[in-house]
């Protein structure tokens, strides 16, 4: 918006801040007479991220997953994107020949191409799950959006156990997208389908070592 | 576009017409028994279920405690990190706030995440009214408008439908829309949401500005939270350049670390998995990334109403899973249109009352009677809301609201009840008579409405103190002559 600070009566419209204070004054009086609420987070008993528990977890949503040493990983990712047009992010520290570096590529021009290689920023064992925040080698949301085949390159080390430690390590303040398997829905008669906006093929090569 | 609930008729009503319906009834049986399993085996998994329920419900309670000082601090962070923040009392205002950034940026459609805030302020019927299209992105959501229906359910609103009645509806009516289904669309239904995929990624692509709403908003960080299955939701907040999220004052959770509860609770509970295929999360603008314009519209309409009253305020821990939804007894037979409501079932029977008030519609008076207070929402619910206490005290404000009217039958009928309690021999006068009266009582007009919905056991052939007095309270052996 615009470069000054905004106060949140400057960003909003006409009328807004009257709405403001009443609903402010509304929360007051309703929660005057509220008891006082204290939480204190669970003791955690903290175990090590298994990257086996995390392989089988994310092939338990049908994605494709794979374990490589790290010099076997640019033939790995290769074998994976042949015959695509790829896409890849600045900073991705596999090198793809051919594929065509994102500088702001249009939602139409990613449609066109087939495939997309990145890196994360986390595995998490238990639920199987990836974590981007879009930052070096993962790029802007869309690249990993658009595209039919997302093909994502996770390290060993990056794998924690759960929830809570990805949680722990990520920054709030980053866009972040948490991918479990490939895009799915469970809206006809509650059974799941994999396969509708997003990427239909998610392949996750856990590099060891 | 125009399917609506205003209008319904009392719950006991909808509910008769939709019991006879067997589609429907048979629909609803096979979808609720699947999700049941699913969410049973991987809450199954977690060792600690009952210590994360009760964390869930201790985050809520703190953050509702003090709402006042976590929605200043949200405002501020959002502020800061570039996004604009609206506050709407009520419905109409959101609406405006949405068709007036709609119409500031000439668009004459949207793209929509489901989102139940925006569907309980009837956005799209408003937008509509402006002359601009919102599309609704998820496949469930898709259905019931394609449709031109009611949602049914939260997490899957077209739950009432099968995939023969889906592929029916896809092939009719997605060429008034866009794209058109393959006329060689069968009920398969991979078949099915690949048809979805493309319908829909005309209007992804082409798409200018995207309504939202969220799952959770962060007071500490400003972040924004959506959990979705399809990557819908992900193109609706990443390719527009506008994005504006319509969000709940009670979405708040106080600390970014209070996520890891939230989303461990919630897939489980939800789609009965580990974790959802797709989570999004934003804290205003990410330069170069997403929409550069992000609107963030906090929305009462109704909240504080809840928040004040003492019992029922914890209802707005919800975060909107529907577990309630797939193990109650008279949702699984009624579908959720009888609810009248965008929140049907255990939730909505009580939610619908504390966000509007009883006393003033009779449809609203009839939520908290639709419920057999078995207790099996209370039991799954992942922030542990209280369901049958809040409805029992729900009925009493019912009842309060109504005095001063003439008295119901029942009402008559249970003080006469406590009168022949009262009495050890009015009590035995009774007795006498109760075989005679049960199945005289399924005669007459006035008792017959109270057993028409329920079953009414036959009396005894001998009183508990005719026996008493012919055995000498059984020490005589007789178990009868």
């Amino acid at each position: 918006m615009s470069d000054a600070p905004a106060s949140p009566e400057m960003s909003s419209a006409p009328g807004a801040s009257s709405a403001r204070e009443e609903i402010l004054a509304r929360v007051r009086a309703a929660t005057a007479a509220a008891p006082a609420v204290e939480y204190a987070a669970p003791v955690r008993t903290r175990t090590a991220g298994s990257v086996d528990l995390f392989v089988e977890r994310v092939a338990d949503y049908r994605a494709v997953v794979e374990r490589c040493h790290a010099d076997e990983l640019t033939q790995r990712v290769l074998a994976v994107v042949e015959g695509c047009s790829v896409v890849v992010p600045a900073g991705l520290r596999v090198e793809v020949p051919d594929a065509v570096l994102d500088t702001g590529l249009s939602a139409l021009e990613l449609d066109d191409i087939d495939a997309v290689v990145t890196e994360a920023t986390v595995g998490i064992a238990e639920t199987g799950t990836i974590v981007l925040d879009h930052g070096a080698g993962q790029g802007r949301r869309a690249i990993t959006l658009v595209p039919d085949r997302h093909v994502c390159v996770v390290r060993a080390d990056q794998v924690v156990a759960d929830v809570q430690d990805a949680v722990a390590m990520l920054d709030p303040n980053r866009a972040q997208t948490w991918i479990s398997g490939p895009s799915a829905t469970s809206d006809i008669e509650l059974n799941r389908v994999e396969g509708v906006h997003g990427p239909r093929h998610l392949h996750v090569i856990v590099v060891d070592g | 576009m125009g399917a609506t609930f205003v209008g319904m008729p009392v719950f006991p009503v909808a509910a008769r017409a939709a019991l006879a319906d067997t589609q429907l009834r048979h629909n609803l049986a096979h979808a609720t028994g699947t999700i049941r399993g699913k969410r049973a085996r991987v809450v199954g998994e977690v060792t600690d279920w009952e210590d994360l329920r009760t964390a869930g419900a201790a985050i809520k309670d703190v953050a509702l405690a003090d709402l006042e000082q976590h929605l200043v601090q949200l405002e501020a962070r959002l502020t800061e990190q570039g996004a604009v923040v609206h506050w709407a009392r009520d419905g109409d205002e959101a609406n405006r706030i949405v068709a007036d950034i709609a119409k500031a940026h000439q668009v004459d459609e949207v793209v929509k995440v489901k989102s139940m805030a925006t569907q309980e302020i009837g956005l799209n019927e408003a937008l509509a009214e402006e002359g601009i299209a919102a599309w609704e992105t998820d496949l469930a959501e898709l259905i019931v408008q394609l449709g031109d229906d009611l949602p049914s359910h939260i997490l899957v609103p077209a739950i009432h439908r099968n995939r023969a009645e889906i592929r029916r509806i896809f092939l009719d009516r997605m060429s008034s829309a866009g794209r058109p289904a393959p006329a060689t669309l069968t009920d398969d239904p991979p078949e099915l949401a690949a048809a979805a995929r493309l319908h829909l990624r005309e209007k992804f692509l082409r798409a200018k500005m995207a309504v939202s709403g969220a799952n959770f908003a962060v007071a500490e960080t400003g972040t924004l939270v959506v959990v979705e299955s399809e990557g819908n939701g992900r193109m609706c907040l990443t390719l527009p350049e506008v994005l504006v999220s319509v969000v709940g004052i009670e979405k708040v959770v106080p600390t970014w670390a209070d996520l890891d509860v939230f989303l461990r609770l919630l897939p489980r509970s939800s789609t009965g998995e580990r974790m959802n295929p797709y989570t999004s999360t934003w804290a205003g603008v990410t330069p170069g990334d997403g929409p550069q314009e992000v609107h963030v519209v906090l929305l009462d309409n109704g909240r504080t109403r809840a928040l004040a009253d003492d019992l029922g305020r914890q209802a707005l821990r919800c975060i909107r899973c529907s577990a309630c939804l797939n193990v109650c007894p008279v949702y699984e037979r009624v579908g959720g249109h009888a609810y009248g409501s965008v929140y049907p079932g255990p939730i909505g029977a009580i939610l619908n009352p504390l966000l509007h008030g009883v006393g003033e519609n009779a449809q609203t008076d009839s939520l908290p009677y639709a419920s057999s207070l078995c207790g099996a929402c209370y039991e799954v619910c992942p922030v542990k809301i209280d369901i049958p206490s809040i409805l029992v005290d729900l009925r009493a404000q019912v009842v309060d609201a109504h005095r001063g009217q003439r008295p119901k039958v029942e009402a008559v009928a249970m003080k006469g009840a406590s009168a022949t309690f009262g009495s050890a021999k009015r009590l035995g006068f009774a007795e006498r008579f109760a075989r005679l009266g049960t199945s005289m009582a399924r005669r007459i007009p006035v008792a017959s409405a109270w057993t028409g919905a329920r079953d009414l056991p036959s009396g005894p052939t001998e009183s508990f103190r005719a026996w008493w007095r012919r055995t000498d309270g059984g020490r005589n052996g007789g178990r009868g002559e």
